[in-house]
């Protein structure tokens, strides 16, 4: 399992991680790759980077990441978009069906016809798995979906007394996550609920790329103590344009009934 | 809704939010659980998590002053209150696992009258949406639910055992319906509180497993909401 190791390049802390466009920083993502996308509702989500990967058209594709998407209107860039264009082969996430019974995630069609593979997580599963793969620790248990059916078959130890469910790393090939402030050297600040998963998906990635709402700052232009995410989990930044070139977060609407 | 007898659901998120005590950290599920919010609770003096990582949310935003990076668990755009703070997704379940949520407040299909409750998968689904919620009732310190006393079908939530795929087991302690306040009690279920316009017969006859009436049976209690 690879887990991000690799030379350390004391270079790189000269060179910016910065490049010119969304197609430009995704274009190497050969098929069958592993990436995960940052976010959670609105804030937070690399819609730009979700784009041109729609455009760029890799295939078998493991996508991982909080929701498939699709149950609010307007639909902005996700998961389910690359399904649909055939991009996909499993997903990994925390919902693959919407939290109200009567909304129906375009991504359901293709899980039902066997189109696509899903993999449910629990949310802090999730969160937890990326985390693990980003800081050498190949399995934990967790007392989460223990006596459900999640955890039917699968290993579990009673420690002190509980019963807690063996999970593992979850490491990724790529990230794609937003953030509001960057320097050239990638290191993060997110705004408010910006932040959610975006850290421990840059951490679990071998290749993280940002799209970053503020202009990108030289080096120093952040202060150490208010980094959010080290840019050490950092490869690839790419100024998010004005609208209608970019896209951003939109005012939330009502949702599909 | 599908069964307009009883309390309406922001007075079942009402009579839910009454049991919040000073010093501590809730967690509210989306759906009617949001509407705790609303509650006006007076001087109790208490801080709402959200899974996503936000610590000490108020009320959504006025329209127009939006901060369209600040949601709640729901999507919802909140406000911040002073002392807010925020974490990332595996410090906000580190805080939900580690035991430091003194309670969550979720929605849910079906509760049992051990206290296991279903709330994430329907029967015959292919999947469904878990979200935080396994987390939650696993490791939140009480786990408390509200939903509406029967389906559409009129048929019980309220059960001997759930027969959808639960979220967990034996952890749910207190259940806010439009009927009344009622406890798990691994033979049935207490009832402490009842709505009005009810009687204890209708509510036993909607009401999977043994129902038992609380000695001080009393009329729900309803905090203002604003």
């Amino acid at each position: 399992m690879e887990t991000g190791r690799g030379p350390c390049d004391t270079k790189m802390a000269l060179k910016s991680k910065q490049v010119g466009s969304f197609r430009e920083a995704i274009a190497d993502i050969p098929d069958g790759s592993t990436i995960g996308f940052g976010g959670f509702a609105m804030p937070g989500v690399a819609f730009n980077l979700i784009k041109a990967l729609l455009d760029q058209g890799a295939k078998r594709l493991t996508l991982v990441g909080n929701t498939t998407g699709g149950a609010a209107v307007p639909r902005m860039p996700d998961m389910g978009m690359l399904v649909e264009n055939g991009q996909v082969a499993k997903v990994i996430c925390a919902f693959t069906a919407a939290t109200r019974p009567t909304d129906v995630l375009p991504f359901t069609k293709y899980y039902e016809s066997g189109e696509c593979e899903a993999e449910l997580v629990p949310q802090g599963t999730l969160a937890e798995r990326l985390r693990a793969a980003g800081a050498g620790i190949p399995a934990f248990f967790t007392p989460t979906a223990v006596g459900t059916e999640l955890a039917e078959g699968r290993e579990t130890r009673v420690i002190n007394g509980r019963e807690y469910l063996l999970e593992y790393a979850l490491p990724l090939d790529y990230a794609f996550i937003r953030a509001a402030r960057a320097d050239t050297f990638g290191n993060l600040q997110f705004h408010r609920a910006q932040r959610n998963f975006n850290p421990v998906m840059a951490m679990a990635a071998r290749t993280t790329i940002v799209e970053v709402d503020e202009p990108i700052v030289p080096v120093g232009g952040i202060d150490p103590d208010q980094v959010h995410c080290s840019g050490i989990f950092v490869k690839r930044l790419v100024q998010v344009p004005p609208e209608p070139e970019g896209i951003w977060p939109t005012r939330r609407q009502e949702r599909r009934r | 809704m599908s069964d307009t007898k009883g309390l309406n659901r922001q007075q079942m998120a009402d009579r839910m939010a009454l049991e919040f005590q000073d010093g501590w950290i809730v967690n509210l599920g989306v759906g009617i659980p949001t509407m705790c919010s609303n509650t006006d609770l007076g001087d109790v003096d208490f801080t709402y998590h959200s899974e996503n990582g936000i610590i000490g949310y108020g009320p959504v935003a006025a329209s127009g002053e939006e901060d369209l990076n600040l949601v709640n668990a729901g999507g919802q755009n909140v406000t911040m209150k002073p002392g807010g703070s925020v974490v990332h997704h595996a410090d906000s379940f580190a805080i939900i696992r580690g035991g430091h949520i003194d309670a969550t407040v979720m929605g849910a299909y079906q509760v049992s009258m051990t206290g296991d409750f279903a709330n994430w998968k329907l029967k015959g689904q292919k999947g469904g949406g878990i979200g935080g919620a396994m987390d939650l009732a696993a490791c939140a310190r009480r786990v408390f639910i509200i939903l509406e006393h029967v389906t559409r079908k009129n048929e019980p939530r309220l059960v001997t055992a759930c027969d959808l795929p639960v979220t967990a087991r034996g952890v749910v302690t207190l259940v806010s319906t439009n009927y009344g306040l009622f406890e798990p009690t691994g033979i049935g279920f207490l009832l402490r509180e009842i709505a009005p316009g009810l009687t204890v017969d209708e509510i036993r006859a909607t009401t999977g497993g043994v129902l038992t009436v609380a000695d001080n049976l009393r009329s729900v209690r309803l905090a203002g909401s604003n």
